[in-house]
Parts: structure tokens; sequence; C-alpha cells
């Protein structure tokens, strides 16, 4: 497959990379890991129910873009998004009370893990019918630009959103009408147990974004230094130009597509999931501070430190929190 | 008051609620530069600029999906299907996106959105042009739905939907546009969604029905009354929520009810309506209520199947005969 006219990343740029933002990469990266590990824990635990979708192994995604945001810039995302709400700056108790359908939940306990909603950090929500956030994302797009805004829309979706009709309606409603919607797909090469080359007569997805007359990227989604470096120049550039872009971020689930495919073994080899997880984006990550000096031994344990005693007291909040009362079952069907 | 058309009526609701307030917009196919295909949005354009009235491309899904989307945001979009028949492709935006949105999100984001436009049986249109769409929309929780069958109505109703700050389905007739009656010109004149009307007072049988069937049920009610039967005429208007109050007043008066229902009668709007009345009034009835409705077939293009499709004055006047005969 000839790929010549793919874009090339643009190296990181070591010298924005200061100790901070490396604490901060690593911290949110870390508490995803560990929040989803632990979710995966109470779901075989019987605390939370329904479909969970882990998001282990794609946290530099989520992290290294949502790390180029303005806090009053949106995101939307599918089911698999609990690493975005997170990485958007939601307060991870909250969305553990929400896993355990519980009161105190970012959405009452009404959403569950595949529909959480954060309005405080305009986190626009999780999705459960595949590709149909596309179309509210370019929505969104279009009402900043109604509003003479200069905020910015990031819409994450898997690859197997991409044969679905809403992908190509809203890239090229986006493009038609020039909205800032930054279209990040997340390639994680299965939908649920298809394999990419099943599913797409165009494995090479950033290539679609042509048909559309807008810019189209790949970027290492297990780099969460190259996805930075990319969503800045995305996200600058559809500030600056109110247009649309494709972002491909070729990544990988270490975990099956839910907790009900556990091995995510059928649709593809153990050999294939143990070669991809030497590629772990937080063990990468973590070594390239260290051996660059930015973080020391110390850094790093406290970090792992503090994301675990987040994500206990998270789970401690949830326990903690009532189960909704019964009259919530009728409100906020309707908005009096 | 002033004499015009339904179709004069909505474009005025429209014009005086973007007037009102500039988070409102209209957006669908050939709303714009083309005024409309029905000519509903005839002059809006001109009036408010490409700004806030779009044109959009051949694509439902996808425009429905940034309606909801920018109501996410705060807008109040109006959201046009040419007709009804093309919300098949925006279903899930409607019915999993709009509808839910509120309810998943625990009260986070309310969706202010209109979808309206032409639905129900209309001219040899044939099966996939001429149909009763409410169906598909009445059964979900977190939608309004609305049916208005006079100009009065669609102006009063329109207007109070655009306010709405839930999703509302909002389905006219091609066969009503061009109808005329008396409509307020008060730009405050609204009609609350949920509110019925007894649109002919009778004695003997109330006659459940709107759109085109209220208008067939009413020349039928003219007819009986020379025969010294006196037919009460009420129309839902809103069918979710359903004014089941009114409705019930009324049976609870005469104590007979014919429901009428242009679409295919299973599992339609008048088994609903059937439903409510005998849980609600069983004791009050001297006959089990009739449901008169549209055949259980797609609608035929032949100009003679399609009369046979739809419930015609005999049969009407054959189950209101049939109730108050019992």
């Amino acid at each position: 497959m000839p790929r010549a006219k793919q874009p090339t990343p643009t190296p990181p740029d070591e010298a924005a990379l200061d100790a901070d933002l490396a604490k901060h990469l690593l911290t949110q990266m870390a508490l995803i890991r560990r929040f989803e590990e632990k979710a995966a824990e109470m779901y075989a635990a019987g605390k939370i129910g329904g479909f969970l979708h882990l998001y282990i192994g794609q946290e530099a995604v989520a992290v290294g873009a949502m790390s180029t945001l303005r806090p009053d810039d949106y995101a939307v995302s599918s089911y698999r998004e609990h690493g975005h709400c997170l990485a958007k700056g939601s307060d991870p108790r909250r969305a553990m009370a929400e896993l355990f359908g519980r009161a105190d939940g970012l959405c009452k306990g009404k959403g569950g893990s595949m529909h959480l909603f954060d309005k405080s950090v305009n986190f626009l929500g999780g999705h459960g019918i595949v590709g149909s956030h596309l179309p509210l994302a370019t929505g969104a797009g279009f009402a900043i630009k109604y509003q003479g805004g200069d905020q910015v829309v990031l819409c994450f979706f898997g690859d197997g959103a991409v044969p679905e009709g809403e992908f190509h309606e809203s890239l090229n409603l986006a493009a038609l009408w020039k909205l800032p919607v930054i279209f990040v797909c997340e390639n994680n090469r299965y939908a649920m147990g298809t394999a990419i080359h099943r599913a797409l007569a165009q494995t090479d997805i950033w290539k679609f974004a042509a048909n559309y007359n807008m810019p189209g990227e790949v970027v290492d989604g297990m780099d969460v230094l190259a996805m930075r470096q990319t969503m800045l120049r995305a996200v600058a550039r559809a500030r600056a130009e109110k247009a649309p872009c494709l972002i491909e971020v070729q990544t990988y689930r270490f975990r099956g597509h839910s907790m009900r495919d556990p091995a995510g073994a059928v649709y593809r080899t153990r050999e294939e999931v143990e070669k991809e997880k030497q590629r772990d984006p937080i063990v990468t990550f973590a070594e390239h501070c260290l051996t660059s000096g930015l973080l020391g031994d110390a850094d790093v344990k406290l970090i792992e430190k503090q994301v675990s005693d987040l994500v206990d007291e998270s789970v401690a909040f949830a326990e903690a929190s009532p189960e909704p009362p019964a009259e919530w079952l009728f409100t906020d069907v309707y908005k009096d | 008051m002033a004499i015009m058309t339904y179709r004069e009526a909505l474009n005025l609701a429209l014009r005086e609620e973007m007037r009102r307030d500039p988070r409102v917009f209209v957006m669908g196919e050939e709303v714009g530069l083309y005024d409309g295909a029905y000519k509903v949005t005839q002059g809006l354009l001109k009036e408010f600029g490409e700004s806030r009235i779009i044109d959009t491309p051949i694509c439902e899904s996808g425009f429905t999906g940034v309606g909801v989307g920018a109501a996410m945001l705060g807008l109040r979009p109006v959201i046009e299907m040419m007709t009804f028949n093309f919300s098949l492709l925006a279903i899930d935006q409607i019915v999993n996106s709009a509808a839910k949105m509120l309810y998943m999100s625990g009260g986070q984001y309310p969706i202010p959105l209109v979808v309206r436009g032409p639905g129900g049986p209309a001219a040899q249109l044939a099966a996939q042009h001429s149909q009763s769409m409410e169906t598909y929309f009445y059964h979900v929780p977190g939608l309004k739905v609305v049916r208005p069958s006079t100009p009065a109505d669609a102006k009063g109703l329109l207007k109070s939907a655009i306010r709405d700050d839930n999703p509302v389905i909002f389905i006219e007739a091609e066969t009503l546009y061009a109808i005329k009656g008396e409509v307020p010109e008060d730009p405050e004149f609204l009609i609350p969604l949920g509110q019925a009307i007894v649109r002919r007072e009778g004695t003997d049988v109330t006659v459940i029905a709107y759109m085109g069937m209220m208008y067939r049920a009413l020349e039928v009610a003219e007819e009986l009354a020379k025969d010294n039967i006196s037919v009460e005429i009420v129309d839902p208007r809103t069918l979710r929520p359903m004014d089941t109050e009114t409705i019930l007043t009324s049976v609870r008066k005469t104590h007979r009810a014919v429901v009428l229902e242009a679409g295919a009668g299973f599992a339609g709007m008048g088994s609903e309506i059937a439903a409510e009345i005998q849980e609600a009034a069983f004791d009050d009835l001297d006959a089990p209520v009739e449901r008169v409705t549209g055949e259980n077939a797609p609608m035929p293009y032949a100009r003679n199947l399609e009369l046979l499709k739809t419930p015609s004055k005999v049969k009407i006047a054959a189950a209101i005969r049939k109730v108050c005969a019992a």
C-alpha cells in the first residue's frame, strides 16, 4: 500500500515537555488505567452491571488530545468513554459512582458506563449507538459557529464507526459548513470482533479526509507526546481556520471489546496482543521521563500511589452513595 | 384575527418565534433558496439570512443529529423534514439521541428541538410517501408529538413547540396546507401542548379524531344529525402527552366512543385511546369502544385502492350507528 501522501508526524517537541507537563500526562494516563482496572474488578464483583468497555491500552489518545484543549472546548465520545470523560476533567469519584448506578454518579446513576455526561467540563457524553455521536459533534461545531465562539469540538470514535453512514454525513457537513470539529478516529483495529480489513475497503482511515477536502493525519496513539503534538497542531488549526480535520490514531485495546469478551482472543492472536502490550503507552512514557531525567523514580512512584489512592477513594465514594430514589425513574424524562 | 391558510399560519409562527428568540433557526432540505418544498418557509431566507435559514444536503440523520448537538449547546433548532416519511432515516437521532439525552445525562442536557414537516395520507403518492408517521414516535418517552388540524392550531402549537424545552415531533399534513381559517395575530398566542379540544359538541357519542379524519368526522356528524344522532368530536391535537381528561369527560357524558385513525390499525393510536377509555371509564360505557382505522396494508397508488385504504365516511357512519344502537 503506497503511503507516500501520508503526512509524517512532527517529532515531539522535547523543549515543550517540562516536569509539570510530564507529571500531568503520566498522572492522567495512570489514573485512567487504574480506574479501568478497578472497574473490571468491580464488574467481576457484581458492583457494576450491563456492558463495560475498557479503555486500557488507549490512554495516550484521550490524555494527549485533551491536554491540548481549553476548558471551554468540547469533547464527545462513544460508549468506550471513561478515559475521555476523566481526561476532560471529570471527578473520578462521580464517574465511578455512575458505573455503580448510584445517586451521586455524574448522571444520577441513570446513564451508566456507556453514558457518562458532564456538563461542568463540557463533556457531551458517551453514546451507545456506533456513529450516532458524529452528527452531534457536528451540531456542537455548528452551535459554536452560530454563537460566534472560538471553541473546538473533539469527537472520538472507533474504526467501527467509519463504515457507518453518519461518518460520511458528518464529515461532509462539517467540511461543507466549515465547522471547528476534530474527528479523532481511534483505530484499534477491531470493531468488536471484526478486523478492520474485514470492514473497510480503505483501511488507511486518514485518507477519507481527502474526500471531504479536509486535512487528514495519522499518528501513533501509543505515544502520548506524538498524540499531543498532532493535536496541538489540529486544535490550533481548527480554532484559527474554523474548519474540521480527521486524525487517525493508531492504537490498540489490550482487553476485549467488553467484559463479556474478556480474553479478546477469538478474533486476534495472543501473540498479537502480547506484542502490542510491549508498546504500553504508560510504561513507554514513564521510561522516557525517567531516562530523560524529567522525572525521578520517586516521582513515578508517587504518581502511582496518588492515582491508586484516588481510585480507591472513588470506589469508597461510589459504595457510600445511595441508590437513586424510586421517584427518579420519572424525573428527567421531560424538562418542565 | 385574520383569515389565513394553514401554511401561512405555520410560516407566521416561525417568523414570530425567530424574531423573538435569536437561538431559533430553521434547517432542512430546500428550506431556504427554494423557499420550502411545500412553501412553509417561504420568505424566511430573505428575512433572516443564511445563518439562520440553513439549506442542507440530503442527509436526514446527519442534519437531525446536528440539530440535537446544537440543542445541547443551547440553541433551539427547528428541523424540517421535507416529508415525515424521510424521518425514518433520522429515527436513531430522534429516538436514541434527542428523546433520551435529558434522561441519560441525569438532567444535564435538555434538547429543545422541533422536528416538523408534513405526514399522513396524501393524494396518490403511494406506499413510501403517504403514511401516518406519528406511530413511530408517540411510543417514545421523552418525545412530545403534535398533530395540528387547523390553521390556528398550527400556529399556536408550533409556537409552543418551539418554546418547549423538549424534543417535539410536529407532523403537519400536505392535504391541509391550503385550508383556511381564523388565526389570532397576537405574537403571544400560544396553544399549550397536551391540550385536546372539543371540535363539535354532541350528546350521543364521542368521536376522537385528528387531521383529515377529524374533518371527515365533522361531515359525517352533520349527516347523522339529520337522523337525530348527536356526535361530539374531540381532537387530541397533541398525541403525547395525551389529554385523556378531555376525552374521558366527553365519554362520561355521551357513554359511547368511536376512535378514528388514518393509519393502519394494528397497535395504532386508536388502540391506545380505546385502552385508555376502557381502563378509566369502563363503567360509563354503554357500548364497546369502536375503532375505525386504515387497513393493514401499505398505501397503494391506484386511486380506487387508495380510497379503500383509509376510513371512508360510510365506514365511520356505520361505526357510529353501531355504538349508538348498542
